[in-house]
């Protein structure tokens, strides 16, 4: 059943759900942190309307910069502004800023240690239209990689603004992953939020399998939950909102619940959050995982659920892999498919 | 007991503070300019021999690094470091310090000299340059040694970090200058561009850049590689004040620096042409010596160079 401690939306499962873009949770928090912090300036790379940073930008121009279609330019700038007591938001496409600039992200910032937050817009292929050279499905592996870095990946708007008011008060880089499509809302204002905490969003006695989700698609790894949940299928699910730093005592105290983990994540499963969790796991849990994402393709032009169902990322196929991981032994013998990864 | 005054007399007392330090630095200016003379002049040659030896010697415990451009900008950074910035050695971090930024990185060599000479750190330890556990990174990093601004070595970043910085001292109404040191090489980076094209549009007078113009890279002459001429004109048409001057010449470096700081609606950019690997005859304008250390022979050679100034002192 969902979480009673943790306050969420009792109209997830309606056909009614309340549907808001992540991206708007950031602009509301970045015009509160602009009331409430002198030292918040934001940057965008010609892109203040759809980063919804232009609430900003109206209400505290003299901290507002753009920088036109510059992404290098904006996150040195932004490095600048974050060794000089500032802290600076800079937004864009993730798949130009962390994919273009990811080298300066790296050096300015990163290794620099100044204190900056970049936004990644437009991930995953909830872009849609825009086709594959705007959905970013490789971001969270890039900035995983990074050291210095914390990386959020809010499941909602509601989360997004909290994630968002969150990264001002960490003193270092910070890596905030949002998306341009309406998802459900999942929480509410009094769900709490710990940046070192992974919460379970549907909890169970005694879990066959424990879900990982990260990012808007919660929602479909709770939809595939209920669906399970009606044919004597009991499963646990956690939502991944901070990829980085790891909580590895939860995933470690999840995962042994039911001995079987699925992850899922609007990403490449190559080096996601996925992958992170496996990392934790080998070493501490050994443990069969079975990754929901997208298995090193890229995307298309499409609607947002006409793509993540061709895909393998809905419901459907978090249903699948659930039962796929069952029908897996645990323990020591694990059996490799085809031969392929994937 | 300010608490106390009436509101009026606050003012006042706040007005008086601002002419206060308006005053001090008019005369902080006018001490600048009216001591640059011939024996300044000859003290600041001298300082920047002593900083090529001690570059010579680094690279040469240290078996690796950049000749050509630590040698080349030794003159620039010597006028920095004694004459031009408004810097506490004993104190990094003050607040009201100028900013110098390098975006060239691998020049840090000469940085690092001058930053010893001038009492930021014991001269001996220039000798842990690119050593396991040293304060002096290869390529410079904010972190390890305090006074640097910021992280370099991958080219046409300093130019942008920079541009952050001088929006800072704007944002928070400060007056400290902010110097950029590009190479030439770098502009054939786009990001260079980038940032040249947003200080323009944003008219940053607080920042003035400093092109090291060698004529070097790793693969050959700039003209050869990839051409950058003519520079002058690029930057005009970004809407930027250039300056062309003799980069081993001092007294022209500081005229040009000061020049910059009268211009307020634009940006200045300083074109110093300078002769790579200057002082030694064997580096000089050679490209080899870009990245190169020079051997325990080599390294002979160029410090009886640079202690005789090519010959012109007999030893005694």
């Amino acid at each position: 059943m969902l979480n009673p401690k943790l306050y969420l939306n009792k109209n997830l499962f309606e056909s009614t759900v309340e549907k808001k873009a992540t991206r708007e949770g950031f602009g509301e928090a970045l015009v509160e942190l602009g009331q409430t912090n002198e030292n918040v300036v934001v940057l965008t790379a010609d892109l203040s309307e759809s980063t919804r940073t232009e609430e900003f930008a109206k209400k505290f121009p003299e901290r507002f910069f753009e920088v036109g279609v510059a992404e290098q330019n904006m996150v040195a700038i932004a490095a600048g502004f974050g060794t000089n007591g500032k802290i600076a938001f800079t937004s864009s496409y993730a798949v130009f800023s962390p994919g273009k600039n990811w080298e300066t992200i790296r050096t300015t910032i990163a290794y620099n240690q100044s204190n900056v937050k970049i936004a990644g817009h437009h991930s995953g292929l909830l872009t849609g239209p825009d086709g594959a050279t705007h959905q970013s499905t490789e971001d969270i592996a890039l900035m995983r990689v990074l050291p210095n870095m914390t990386i959020f990946s809010p499941c909602d708007a509601i989360e997004a603004k909290k994630v968002t008011l969150e990264a001002a008060k960490i003193n270092g880089p910070v890596y905030l992953r949002f998306t341009r499509d309406k998802t459900p809302i999942l929480t509410s204002e009094q769900t709490p939020f710990d940046r070192n905490n992974i919460e379970t969003f549907w909890i169970n006695e005694n879990p066959k399998v424990t879900i990982f989700a990260t990012g808007y698609l919660l929602f479909q790894a709770l939809l595939a939950t209920k669906k399970l949940e009606e044919q004597g299928i009991e499963v646990l699910v956690a939502n991944v909102s901070t990829i980085k730093p790891v909580d590895e005592n939860t995933i470690i105290e999840l995962a042994k619940k039911s001995g079987k983990v699925v992850t899922v994540e609007d990403h490449q499963v190559t080096g996601g959050m996925g992958s992170m969790i496996a990392e934790v796991l080998a070493q501490n849990l050994p443990t069969p995982i079975e990754f929901v994402g997208l298995k090193d393709t890229f995307g298309e032009s499409g609607q947002p659920l006409e793509l993540i169902k061709k895909y393998n990322l809905d419901d459907e196929a978090i249903e699948k892999a659930v039962r796929k991981i069952l029908a897996k032994p645990t323990g020591q013998k694990l059996y490799r498919t085809s031969g392929n990864l994937y | 007991m300010v608490l106390v005054l009436p509101y009026f007399y606050h003012t006042l007392l706040y007005f008086l503070c601002q002419t206060l330090v308006f005053f001090l630095n008019l005369i902080h200016a006018i001490k600048v300019s009216i001591t640059l003379n011939a024996e300044k002049i000859k003290d600041l040659e001298l300082k920047a021999n002593q900083a090529r030896q001690l570059v010579i010697e680094m690279l040469l415990t240290a078996g690796s690094g950049h000749a050509a451009g630590s040698l080349g900008m030794a003159d620039i950074f010597t006028a920095f470091y004694f004459h031009i910035l408004r810097h506490d050695p004993i104190n990094p971090a003050w607040p009201d310090r100028d900013r110098l930024i390098l975006s060239n990185g691998h020049i840090c060599p000469i940085r690092y000299a001058a930053m010893a000479m001038s009492g930021y750190f014991p001269v001996e330890e220039l000798k842990t340059l690119r050593k396991l556990g040293s304060r002096l990174q290869g390529h410079p990093h904010r972190t390890s040694l305090p006074g640097l601004e910021t992280t370099s070595g991958p080219l046409g970043e300093g130019l942008s970090q920079a541009i952050g910085i001088a929006l800072s001292a704007k944002l928070d109404k400060k007056n400290y200058q902010v110097y950029a040191l590009t190479s030439d090489g770098e502009h054939e980076e786009g990001n260079t561009w980038e940032a040249i094209m947003f200080a323009g549009k944003n008219k940053l007078s607080n920042l003035t850049e400093v092109i090291d113009r060698n004529n070097i890279q790793i693969d050959g002459m700039t003209e050869n590689i990839m051409p950058l001429e003519p520079l002058k004109a690029k930057y005009e048409s970004f809407n930027w004040n250039v300056l062309e001057i003799d980069g081993n010449n001092i007294r022209e470096f500081i005229d040009a620096v000061n020049q910059a700081k009268s211009v307020s609606e634009k940006p200045t950019v300083i074109i110093a042409n300078t002769i790579p690997g200057m002082g030694v005859s064997f580096m000089e304008k050679d490209f080899v010596w870009h990245g190169k250390a020079p051997n325990s022979d080599e390294a002979k050679k160029a410090l009886d160079e640079l202690r005789t100034l090519q010959g012109r002192i007999r030893n005694d």
